[in-house]
């Protein structure tokens, strides 16, 4: 699979993207870009709205519950947000607690 | 569930809502959506404007779309603006350009969360001015010059589309790339006045056709307010967005004195949900009111169920039916298979609704030309007047310089 996500790395919201828990996910907006997105299942709304709480994106996404099944599918989703500026890299000064 | 399912059965809050603050306008739109002109002395103030506001946050509704009238002429549209944005309420407003001068664009372009929308009905002075008024296509390409020239990249160039300006649509294009910002096309609306100019100005039938064929080639970079999902049955390419109508289910209007409509195109007591100075405020409407809760049960198409295009069209735009005397469960007056003849025949001349509110001027709009006038006083220098009476009694007269002594 080529990703430029390293699920071996911490990453974190976007400063500028607000989530706003739906039912069937979340609704994501980027003031920066003023664009409007959906993010799908409540599964990855957790992931990503928890994301800098974890040392890296693995550990995130076994905190959230993902099944092995489903692991691939949600990295690629989480490479989508990556490349749409949802989710940044945590700079290294700013690590997990 | 599928998203749009989600959608159909209304959120919590609206995804994006339109807030026109004033029915003030310095133009007469022929087809304005709201009839503006005057403003109502039962505007919300400042104050209200800013709870509204606080509810909006509260509810993380990420932008309101404000507009009129024309917003910016409301003396207190600066603060409102800065107000939003410090409560993390983004906003785009639509203007006519009228207020848009050098410095107001400078501030803006320095601005985050703000998007700006210039209104142009026509890609040239002589089909935009025939809809918005002698002028507009200067006053609107002044405040789009501005904004690029201020660094204000990617606003929006709001155009309805007319049967006058179909043909303008690489032309719109162009003009929207010289200002390096970004097309929006969106469908007339039989509401407001446009029920008066509906019958002359709305797209042929051969032009939607002309317009579909576009939007498939050009779509990805060009807004539409996902205003031409009726379109959707021309064709197996659906048009990109979300192709629904999200009236009272995930989009509302909040009017200039606090009632709250279905969407911006159905100003009718039809569809008015409630008022935000009500106790509960805007959020109890949204979550409460009787009319967005029918909005939000499953929908029968009527009519239209039989046909094969029902799903991709969902019989249109009920703001469109309603305005023209169709049933909300029958086709669109511009149903692309041609079924809104017989429809309207049925319903038969003068079955339209009479507009209810109106907030049009009751005269023309006054023309400012600028006619520079200046008062004379004493006698002019070293000057012949062309007429006796020019000026003062003693023009021409050299007075003696009195004798010093």
């Amino acid at each position: 699979m080529s990703t430029d996500l390293d699920p071996r790395r911490p990453y974190r919201l976007s400063p500028t993207v607000s989530l706003r828990p739906e039912p069937f996910g979340a609704l994501v907006y980027d003031f920066a870009t003023r664009r409007l997105s959906f993010l799908k299942t409540p599964t990855l709304t957790q992931i990503v709205r928890d994301l800098d709480q974890y040392p890296d994106v693995d550990t995130a996404m076994a905190a959230a519950g993902v099944p092995a099944g489903e692991h691939d599918q949600y990295l690629k989703a989480l490479d989508r947000l990556l490349a749409a500026g949802t989710i940044h890299p945590l700079p290294p000064d700013e690590g997990p607690p | 569930m599928k998203l749009v399912d989600h959608f159909q059965h209304g959120l919590d809050a609206p995804i994006c809502l339109t807030w026109e603050l004033t029915y003030a306008c310095n133009l007469a739109c022929t087809h304005c959506l709201s009839s503006s002109g005057r403003r109502d002395p039962r505007e919300l103030s400042t104050e209200e404007c800013k709870r509204v506001i606080d509810e909006l946050q509260r509810m993380q509704v990420f932008y309101v779309n404000i507009g009129g009238g024309e917003p910016t002429v409301r003396s207190d549209f600066w603060e409102l603006l800065e107000y939003a944005i410090d409560h993390q309420v983004g906003v785009k407003f639509s203007t006519n350009g009228v207020r848009i001068s050098q410095e107001r664009a400078r501030q803006l372009a320095a601005m985050d969360y703000v998007d700006i929308q210039v209104s142009l009905d026509g890609a040239t002075p002589e089909v935009n001015d025939a809809v918005r008024g002698p002028g507009s296509f200067d006053t609107a390409w002044r405040a789009m010059e501005n904004l690029a020239e201020a660094g204000f990249t990617g606003f929006k160039i709001s155009v309805v589309m007319t049967r006058h300006n179909v043909d303008q649509l690489d032309q719109f294009k162009r003009i929207a790339d010289h200002f390096d910002a970004q097309l929006r096309i969106t469908r007339l609306r039989p509401s407001g006045r446009g029920a008066d100019v509906w019958d002359e100005l709305h797209p042929t039938q051969e032009q939607q056709r002309q317009l579909y064929e576009w939007l498939l080639g050009n779509g990805e970079n060009v807004l539409t307010g996902d205003s031409f999902f009726h379109l959707n049955a021309l064709g197996s390419a659906p048009l990109p967005g979300l192709n629904l109508c999200g009236a009272g289910r995930v989009v509302c209007l909040i009017d200039p004195i606090g009632d709250v409509y279905a969407c911006p195109f159905a100003i009718h007591d039809e569809f008015l949900a409630g008022n935000v100075r009500g106790p509960g405020g805007f959020t109890e409407v949204w979550r409460t009111s009787a009319l967005f809760e029918q909005l939000r049960q499953p929908q029968t198409g009527g009519a239209c169920t039989s046909c094969s295009a029902y799903d991709s069209c969902r019989g249109g735009c009920m703001a469109a039916k309603f305005f023209t005397g169709l049933p909300l469960d029958g086709p669109d007056p511009e149903c692309v298979k041609g079924n809104a003849e017989q429809a309207l025949e049925l319903a038969g001349a003068g079955a339209a609704p009479k507009p209810d509110k109106d907030h049009s001027r009751r005269t023309a709009p006054r023309r400012r030309s600028a006619v520079p006038v200046s008062i004379g006083w004493g006698p002019p220098d070293d000057r012949i007047p062309d007429r006796a009476c020019d000026t003062s009694p003693l023009a021409g007269f050299s007075l003696p310089e009195p004798r010093r002594t």
